[in-house]
């Protein structure tokens, strides 16, 4: 073939090829789903108790989302096993959407 | 646009299993693409949840979120779309395995509760609709309207491109790297699951 | 993408593109639709996806555009020369300046950097395309319908007409009733569709796709600031686009989302508008720094002074335009605390700014400088957008600012920015990249009068705006009356037309780009191969670029490779180190076509990113006038999207001429 052959000579540049050889088994996947399902009760159960303790209600309901947004991300989409590249690339849009949108919020006193 | 990224199955020979082949950084091309994607999408579905975050209060004469939402009903359809994600995954791992029966059985599965998603989502804005919430009846319905319309758009997207996936599987006509396209659909389905999860909390959860 | 194979050319020493495509033969029917591979006439431009063929349409494309922005900002000067004109009616005259800036903003500058970008960036890299190719071309193919369906609403009721940012209320149903806003709103979406897929391609070209030894530190300047420019796209078209929709979703269906009488905040629309719009500012002026920081270097034979600094501070000004975009609404009544914080960050985004205009300084500083047409627009963006930078700090400082807002002061601002910055950087790649792109040199003498008659057509014009604007004449008014005109030196008559002669004047220098262009088409003497002693890697190609860019794939040992191909250091008798041109381009050509590639592998053509970009806007003329035309719309991208999947990566053998099987060397790999 051509001129173009392997070249991994980026040392800033991560090469994980974890997934090539042992890639996680169905059982971690099973566990993972079951942990977002508890999660998901639990988020779901503050439904009912929220008037009664609406702080609490509230700090757990955003803990809840963050620990899911990022196990999906993690063992569904397999950002723990890829490269950091990736992960680099989704994380700048989540960084700046989360940044510029709260401050555009704060703006308009939304938090006060 | 997601669609073209996904069967844009570039680098992909016989000999170049997982389409990282001669690349600078020995990443697929298409992997990166559709991590970029999703990058810019949460700009999207950003600017949706700020909107409605800023307009969820602004009732006009229609009901607000505590009269319309049904959050059991709305449960159960979160949880069949987190579960579409774990279908999403198992067909990933069968189709690295080279094992297309089982890669069909499981984007099947993912498509199916995919639909169940939007079936329940099409009965609830059914519901909201009768209960007087329609999409111009406040700057509360127009705004949560759009954002989960955006989000029922996204899902339906999804179920199209696994089905299709599923009929060029069936005929054995994928181009390029089969795990890699289901893998590249699965990012995007998994992408759609976290906005759901995002959603689900600060739409549905936390009381206006 | 699909790859095909191709016989290896045989090699011609600087032959200008004289390798004569191999023939494929469209043997294989693929669904409904044969492979195009018309290899010459119309159909070997209509189906492309070769990278260079597309920044080539980009560039024409975008030239027209220029001419028809152009045309709208002489009629809006024309309209004020006078007092109490009638050039113009007051509705027309809105729709001008909107359609001026939207055209100009959108349809010319974003598109032109995309056509030095496509063209350029892989061969600046050592690819032989772009990571999606066929991405590229529906990327091209959407800009340029966008751009037609925009401007059909001049025949089809009226043109937008809420100014090019489009403030709420000025855009509801109620105070512009026609269609011309649902016209803009489409529009852009499908020109942003374009720039989102163009930004993800490019991005990938530039981290995957690059040569051995192409360090990201190893790259021209152009290719970094493309870079950053991406990711800026990339990240603030999807606000934009959220944006629209919901501005769409108020004129079609009935929504309330900047209505006040519903108790929507039309700041909203500003937040949004500008959180994309800032970051755009800088997608507007970014190539052009890039295109002067490879020609200052070229022209004052140094290296770029200070390269990591000019890297990280394009990348810090990309990274701080996320930062700053409420100064643009400080009239609006943010509150005292949200003001004081974007003024502080508009002018932390100064530094970066001004690092770069140092480094070029002393880039030329020493420098045996080399005055041609190309280097006299870089000097021209170097002083033009200084200028303008600083009337920009001074908006930084909010209660000044306020004084100043939407008065002529803020047009003569961005304009000395985008057109003394970005315009004129535009040209001085015109200039030095057109040898490389066409083979032929442009004229030098008519280049003077080109830059010269610009240079001070655009220091009049935006000069003069300044000046009407401390006067106090609002923008976007289509008169200034007499009685208002003022006394003495800095009366509004004089000055308003001195700003229309500048701009005629500017129109004039054009004018002399599009003969130059006419007059080099037509002679026969072509270009050396390195008319300018480059230092960047496109330069290593024969001019034009063969179809497969590079005979060889170049391994890269450093920045400015080229140059280090070409001078090595030699010691002298008296023990002085010295730099001593050891080979000449030609030579370096004909070593890479002694050893070229057996086997090239290039994208082959197709027809699905033209189907699916003609989709969309028959999807918007169907919003506007029968949702059904939007079903038609939307089945055509659905088809086509589905030929797109099904379109084989790999060809089949019958594709090929010989038909490839057995024994033969059908051995497929990426390109790049």
């Amino acid at each position: 073939m051509s001129a173009v052959t392997e070249h991994t000579d980026h040392g800033t540049e991560a090469h994980d090829h974890a997934d090539h050889g042992s890639h996680p088994t169905t059982l971690t996947f099973v566990k993972v789903a079951i942990i977002l399902a508890v999660i998901t009760a639990l988020e779901t159960s503050t439904y009912w108790w929220v008037e009664d303790a609406h702080t609490v209600a509230m700090i757990t309901l955003f803990i809840c989302m963050a620990i899911k947004f990022v196990m999906i991300l993690l063992w569904f989409m397999h950002l723990k096993w890829d490269s950091k590249l990736f992960s680099l690339m989704f994380y700048i849009g989540v960084g700046l959407a989360i940044a510029v949108y709260i401050v555009a919020l704060m703006t308009f006193h939304f938090f006060a | 646009m997601a669609d073209i990224a996904v069967h844009e199955g570039a680098h992909a020979h016989e000999h170049d299993a997982h389409g990282a082949h001669a690349t600078s950084t020995g990443l697929s091309n298409n992997k990166l693409a559709m991590w970029l994607f999703l990058g810019t999408e949460c700009l999207l579905f950003g600017g949706l949840i700020s909107t409605y975050m800023l307009y969820r209060g602004r009732l006009g004469n229609g009901p607000g979120p505590g009269q319309v939402f049904d959050i059991p009903l709305t449960s159960i359809s979160s949880f069949i779309l987190l579960m579409s994600s774990l279908t999403m995954v198992l067909a990933v791992n069968a189709a690295k395995e080279g094992d297309d029966r089982n890669t069909r059985v499981w984007l099947s599965a993912t498509a199916l509760l995919g639909a169940l998603f939007v079936g329940g989502q099409v009965y609830e804005f059914t519901a909201f609709y009768q209960e007087g919430l329609g999409f111009t009846t406040s700057l509360f319905g127009s705004s949560f309207f759009t954002l989960t319309g955006f989000h029922g758009v996204h899902v339906s997207l999804g179920i199209i491109m696994l089905m299709a996936l599923v009929g060029i599987i069936t005929r054995s006509k994928v181009p390029g790297d089969k795990a890699e396209v289901v893998e590249l659909i699965g990012l995007y389905w998994h992408f759609v699951d976290v906005v759901w999860v995002v959603i689900f909390t600060l739409v549905y959860l936390i009381p206006a | 993408m699909a790859i095909i194979e191709r016989p290896s050319a045989v090699p011609t020493f600087a032959g200008a593109g004289a390798n004569a495509p191999a023939v494929v033969t469209p043997t294989q029917g693929l669904g409904v639709f044969k492979r195009p591979v018309a290899a010459s006439g119309w159909k070997s431009w209509v189906f492309t996806v070769d990278h260079k063929k597309l920044g080539i349409m980009y560039g024409v494309v975008s030239m027209f555009f220029f001419l028809v922005g152009g045309v709208e900002a002489l009629l809006i000067r024309l309209q004020l020369a006078a007092p109490d004109n009638t050039v113009l009616s007051a509705q027309v005259y809105n729709e001008m300046f909107t359609m001026h800036a939207t055209t100009m903003v959108f349809l010319f500058v974003m598109p032109m950097a995309a056509a030095f970008a496509n063209y350029f960036l892989p061969l600046q890299i050592g690819a032989r395309d772009v990571a999606f190719p066929r991405i590229n071309a529906l990327g091209f193919w959407l800009f340029l319908f966008g751009g037609i369906f925009i401007n059909t609403s001049w025949v089809l009721g009226g043109a937008a007409d809420g100014g090019w940012f489009m403030y709420s209320p000025n855009s509801s149903p109620l105070f512009s009733p026609g269609h011309g806003v649902d016209f803009w709103v489409l529009g852009l979406q499908i020109t942003g569709i374009a720039s989102l897929v163009g930004a993800i391609n490019l991005i990938v070209t530039v981290l995957n796709m690059r040569a051995p030894g192409m360090k990201l530190m190893h790259m021209p300047m152009f290719t970094w600031m493309v870079l950053v420019v991406q990711f800026l796209l990339a990240f603030a078209m999807p606000v934009i686009t959220v944006a629209l929709f919901l501005l769409g979703f108020e004129r079609n269906f009935g929504a309330t989302f900047f209505n006040v009488d519903a108790g929507a905040d039309p700041l909203l629309w500003q937040h949004l508008f500008w959180i994309f719009g800032h970051p755009e500012v800088y997608i507007i002026i970014l190539p052009s720094f890039g295109i002067i920081s490879e020609v200052l270097p070229v022209f004052a034979r140094k290296p770029l002074f200070g390269y990591k600094f000019v890297v990280f501070s394009g990348a810090g000004i990309g990274f701080l335009g996320w930062g700053v975009w409420a100064h643009h609404m400080f009239a609006s009544g943010l509150g005292p605390v949200s003001v004081a914080v974007f003024s502080v960050a508009t002018m932390l985004i100064a530094i970066p700014t001004g690092v770069k205009i140092v480094n070029w300084t002393l880039t030329l500083w020493g420098g045996k400088l080399w005055f041609t047409t190309a280097m006299k627009f870089a000097i021209g963006v170097i002083v033009l957008f200084t200028i303008g930078g600083v009337t920009g700090v001074t908006h930084a400082v909010a209660p000044s600012d306020t004084q100043q807002t939407d008065t002529y002061h803020i047009v003569g601002h961005f304009h000395f920015v985008i057109v003394g910055g970005a315009v004129m950087g535009l040209f001085a790649g015109l200039y030095y990249w057109w040898p490389k792109m066409f083979g032929k040199t442009l004229n030098e003498k008519l280049g003077g009068w080109n830059f010269w008659l610009m240079f001070w057509g655009i220091s009049i014009t935006f000069g003069a705006m300044h000046i009407v604007g401390m006067q106090g004449q609002p923008r976007r008014m289509v008169v200034w009356p007499e009685k208002l005109t003022g006394e003495g030196f800095f009366n509004l008559h004089f000055w308003n037309q001195v700003a229309t002669w500048g701009a005629f004047t500017i129109a004039v220098g054009v004018a002399f780009f599009i003969v130059n262009v006419v007059v080099t088409a037509r002679k026969k003497e072509r270009a050396p191969l390195d008319p300018w002693d480059a230092r960047t890697l496109e330069w290593i190609t024969a001019s034009p670029p063969k179809e497969h860019n590079f005979d060889v794939i170049p391994t890269v040992h450093a920045l400015d490779e080229f140059f280090h191909r070409k001078y090595e250091e030699v010691e002298h008798e008296d023990g002085h180190v010295k730099l001593m041109k050891v080979k000449t381009a030609e030579e370096i050509l004909a070593e890479e076509e002694a050893r070229a590639d057996a086997h090239i592998h290039l994208p082959s053509p197709s027809y699905w990113p033209i189907v699916l970009a003609f989709g969309l806007p028959i999807i918007a003329y169907g919003v506007i006038y029968n949702l059904i035309l939007s079903f038609v719309g939307a089945a055509i991208v659905l088809l086509a999207g589905f030929g797109w999947a099904l379109e084989p990566s790999v060809a089949e053998d019958s594709d090929y001429d010989p038909p490839a099987g057995g024994d033969s060397t059908k051995e497929l790999a990426t390109i790049g």
